[in-house]
């Protein structure tokens, strides 16, 4: 190893981007994942870092509407592009899903759950009436180490009846 | 002034009959459940403090070393780097600590003991530079031929993982066994003589890290009174506080210790660990110092015992057990920890609930260089379980009888011993009903198609045997009120009980009731959020604060009013008046007058232990669980289809239904954990191969059995209010035990080693001689 390999490549780079219909501009390093723009950046804690390899979703976000792991994006590539986050879900208040997830007690410890939120809040908008096995695969990605997993298909369940009726 | 007297809690005259307000018993929804939900709640990371510095830690790429140098010259160099903190900038010697002994220090101190010990600090102003500075630090260090395994910790010559010095002249003082435990009851000779199926043989259960979702960390910050704040998601804030002041040398009052609710802590958020090592980088820095854990740190810092288990276990004709004998030896890690009560305690219960004459247990807690081993829900219990539960299933395939007839031939009855000898400990449920409940609910006994098996298993662990928590609940002049109650929320959702006792006990609305927690310097003394204990010993601080509560209202309201004292009689939410009843509010408003004010009540609940008893003192209850186990395995892949699974608990009386479920599922998936995936696997350095989530594997949405249903058995006698008993673990204790069996009843091959993974399967199909291809 060289002393060049332990320097920082520290110089910033300006990233525009929407984050719940506000345009966000930050300034960050290159090699900043979207995760830690959202929250050191942006000012949003309530995305959450655990794995951080993309293994857990705890971080999970809509990019352009679509469910990501923000740990995998780097905080550049978002430039240009929308981002939801789950304060972003939750803006006007406790939305059906997660008054389900109360509900249903799904929520235990609570750090997996904003992302479950967001994942699951992604597959009932491409999915609006999912059986038990596709709520299951698609929330795969999504670790719950109280494993409220069964609860958390239940809210997903109770609030697709509840977005059916309404419709 | 009145003071609520303490009690020992055998002395409890607590009610079976939940309070006026009907709140107990009802699944109330978790209070601060809607922050969980929207990303509103703080964890420690989301914590935010100016001007802090940002820790990173110096390891060295192996598990057993010697330091020879450390050079941070480079390290120091990089932009944004304030210091490198080595031992030398520590106090000599070395400040060590540790809940049953004094043997973890701040840093390495001159040797490495296992895979990811902190060698030296990088304090720095961004996470990249203090993370590039921890890379370029050098640590000049030489490879030991530790040992990772219980054979190579146990052979003859081993390396010591304790220097012999730290204890000199103890007998195991030149040997890797830390502490033994010994049980031992009847003439187990004699009863082997009587026997008339004996089994014997080995089983090993793997070592498991907790995988809390938020990793965790800690953030100090010095105080210009010269004190420190701590913040760190412990389990046991108290324990923490204590731990820092000692180590430090600060009065209690000078070290402040806010925890955050815990994101998942499972028992690995108890003790102390790096907390130490911030706060002497906050005290050397004079700066808020940060760390926050990446899941692989978490890994190197957390982790269950690993276990391997001898067993010889007799039986009669009948099926009655005649002696069981049990080896146990604990892998536990390079620092004591609390492990060394994790082997006494679990193995305290090797015998498991039964009725057995002869019984012999040996156990020790083995030192290797690997992650120190804490408490892990079902702290030891599992890992005994797993064994003693295969041997009744072994007896009873030799004997002709299915799994459920030779537990019911066995199982103790209520007050009867399980254990016995000085130490005895009699059931205190009515357990055989949680065994029939789980074997209804299974289907026991119906036909299965090929490839499906059913097993079914018991499991107990001992609440705690001491312990002390104290409360106070404030009613407050317009009939709202704020508890203080020091267990951490981790989940579990104790705030949510304490929130329900008050609406109950004090007749104040239920979305009138906070609860405060987290914080030594505003909330009283809790020892522990440990052993499933919350229920029993907050929740009893709390009805006790609140009876305090409405006897001060009832004092005041008599002065107020001049109606005596004898003629007013307080109940749950109400004040008796000559008048006529009064809900406790507006009796309270009465009583306070026109200067407002509020009343102020106190609550103990004290424990005390017993000396002579092995474990400290008669666990306050135990937890009971029978669990159930339906499964259809792939001859092809190994793989198992869990189509149904049951779990049922003996919980006294559930304070909190929705609650209870949550724990019972998600203890049951956490011992699918263990049964089925998880385990920690080293290199010949010490290193763990499968660190981070990619490549350890926990139970996804895709691992949930197919049916998994839990119900609970309640006969309302528990020492916790309303006849409540501890219930979060019971669900893991014993799953990998029927999981076994079913496995064995699917495919006629027994395992004896966990995880029951594809490959361990499949490959144990194929060795089998009755194999059916």
């Amino acid at each position: 190893m060289t002393t060049s390999d332990h320097l920082v490549d520290d110089a910033l780079q300006t990233v525009t981007l929407t984050v719940n219909g506000s345009e966000r501009t930050v300034a960050v390093p290159a090699h900043r994942t979207l995760l830690d723009g959202l929250r050191d950046e942006v000012g949003l804690p309530g995305t959450k870092s655990c794995c951080a390899e993309g293994e857990c979703g705890a971080c999970t976000v809509l990019l352009d509407g679509k469910a990501v792991n923000s740990c995998l994006v780097l905080c550049v590539e978002a430039e240009g592009h929308e981002v939801t986050t789950v304060e972003g879900l939750s803006a006007d208040g406790l939305t059906d899903l997660q008054e389900e997830f109360l509900n249903a007690g799904a929520v235990q410890c609570g750090f997996c759950i904003p992302g479950q939120v967001v994942a699951a809040e992604y597959l009932l908008r491409t999915n609006p009436s999912p059986d038990e096995a596709e709520i299951r695969e698609a929330l795969s990605g999504n670790l719950c180490r109280c494993a409220g997993y069964q609860r958390i298909v239940r809210a997903v369940q109770a609030t697709a009846e509840r977005r059916g009726a309404a419709r | 002034m009145t003071t609520a007297p303490e009690r020992a809690l055998d002395e409890l005259d607590i009610s079976d009959d939940p309070g006026p307000g009907g709140q107990v018993g009802r699944p109330v929804l978790r209070y601060g459940g809607a922050d969980r939900t929207t990303g509103a709640q703080r964890f420690v990371a989301d914590l935010r403090f100016p001007g802090a510095l940002q820790v990173a830690l110096v390891t060295v790429p192996v598990g057993c070393a010697d330091i020879l140098g450390i050079d941070a010259t480079a390290a120091r160099a990089i932009p944004g780097v304030v210091d490198v903190v080595t031992p030398a900038d520590l106090p000599s010697p070395m400040p060590r600590f540790g809940v049953s002994h004094t043997d973890r220090p701040v840093l390495a101190d001159g040797r490495v003991n296992y895979h990811g010990e902190p060698v030296a600090a990088v304090v720095a102003e961004t996470l990249d530079a203090a993370q590039a500075a921890a890379r370029a630090v050098r640590v000049d260090h030489r490879e030991l031929p530790g040992v990772y395994t219980l054979d190579a910790a146990l052979a003859p010559g081993a390396h010591l993982v304790q220097e012999p010095s730290v204890r000199p002249g103890h007998a195991l003082a030149d040997t890797n066994v830390l502490e033994e435990a010994h049980y031992a009851w009847g003439d187990v000779e004699a009863e082997e003589g009587r026997s008339a199926v004996v089994v014997e043989d080995t089983y090993t259960f793997p070592m498991v890290t907790h995988f809390p979702i938020e990793p965790g960390g800690t953030v100090v910050v010095p105080t210009d009174q010269g004190g420190l704040d701590v913040y760190s998601p412990v389990q046991h804030p108290y324990l923490l506080q204590r731990t820092i002041a000692s180590v430090i040398g600060l009065p209690l009052n000078q070290v402040r210790v806010v925890a955050p609710d815990p994101g998942g802590g499972f028992g690995g958020k108890q003790n102390p660990k790096l907390e130490p090592l911030l706060a002497f980088l906050a005290l050397h820095t004079r700066r808020p110092c940060r760390l926050v854990l990446s899941l692989e740190e978490t890994f190197q810092s957390m982790r269950r015992a690993g276990c391997r288990i001898r067993a010889r276990t007799g039986f009669t004709e009948d099926g009655e057990l005649t002696f069981h004998l049990v080896e146990a030896d604990f892998l536990i890690g390079a620092y004591a920890d609390v492990a060394p009560r994790v082997m006494g305690k679990g193995s305290y219960v090797a015998a498991g609930p039964y009725r057995i004459p002869g019984v012999r247990i040996d156990a020790r807690a083995v030192m290797t260089n690997t992650t120190p081993s804490t408490a892990f829900r079902g702290f030891g219990s599992p890992q005994v379980a797993w064994a003693t539960e295969s041997q009744l299933d072994a007896g009873a395939r030799l004997l002709g009888l299915d799994g459920l007839e030779i537990r019911r031939r066995n199982l103790v009855a209520k007050d009867e011993a399980f254990v016995r000898g000085e130490s005895a400990a009699t059931a205190d449920g009515e357990w055989r009903q949680s065994l029939d409940k789980a074997a209804e609910l299974i289907g026991w006994g119906t036909p299965l198609p090929p490839n499906r098996g059913r097993g079914i298993a018991v499991g107990i662990k001992p609440g705690a045997t001491s312990g002390l928590s104290q409360s106070l609940v404030r009613l407050l002049c317009d009939g709202s009120a704020i508890v203080y109650a020091g267990t951490s929320d981790m989940g579990q959702g104790a705030r949510t009980l304490w929130q329900q006792i008050v609406a109950d006990e004090l007749g104040t609305p239920l979305d009138q009731v906070s609860v405060v927690s987290g914080d030594t310097g505003t909330v009283p003394f809790d020892l522990q959020t440990s052993a499933s204990r919350s229920t029993v010993f907050m929740g009893s601080a709390v009805l006790e604060a609140c009876r305090d509560v409405r006897q001060r209202v009832l004092d005041l309201y008599a002065e107020a009013t001049g109606i005596p004292a004898e003629q007013l009689e307080e109940r749950p939410g109400a004040l008796v008046t000559p008048d006529g009843e009064l809900s406790l509010p507006e009796a309270a408003r009465t009583a306070l007058g026109s200067l407002r004010g509020e009343f102020i009540g106190q609550g103990t609940r004290r424990l005390r232990g017993k000396g002579s008893h092995p474990l400290g003192g008669d666990a306050a209850f135990y937890e009971f669980n029978a669990t159930a186990i339906e499964v259809e395995v792939d001859r092809e892949t190994g793989e198992l289809l869990l189509t149904r699974h049951v779990t049922v608990s003996d919980v006294g009386t559930e304070l909190n239904p929705l609650q209870v479920v949550s724990q019972d599922e998600g203890a049951a998936i956490m011992g699918l954990g263990h049964s089925q995936m998880e385990q920690l696997l080293l290199d010949e350095h010490g290193r763990i191969r499968n660190l981070g989530a990619l490549d350890y594997r926990i139970p996804t949405f895709k691992d949930v059995p197919v049916e998994l249903l839990t119900a609970a058995v309640e006969n309302h006698d528990g020492p916790g209010p309303y006849g409540s008993k501890g219930i979060s673990e019971g669900a893991l204790l014993c799953t990998a035990g029927a999981l076994g069996a079913a496995v064995a009843e699917a495919t006629g091959v027994v395992i004896r080693d966990l995880p029951l993974t594809p490959e361990r399967v499949w490959t144990a199909l194929q060795s089998a001689p009755d194999r059916a291809d």
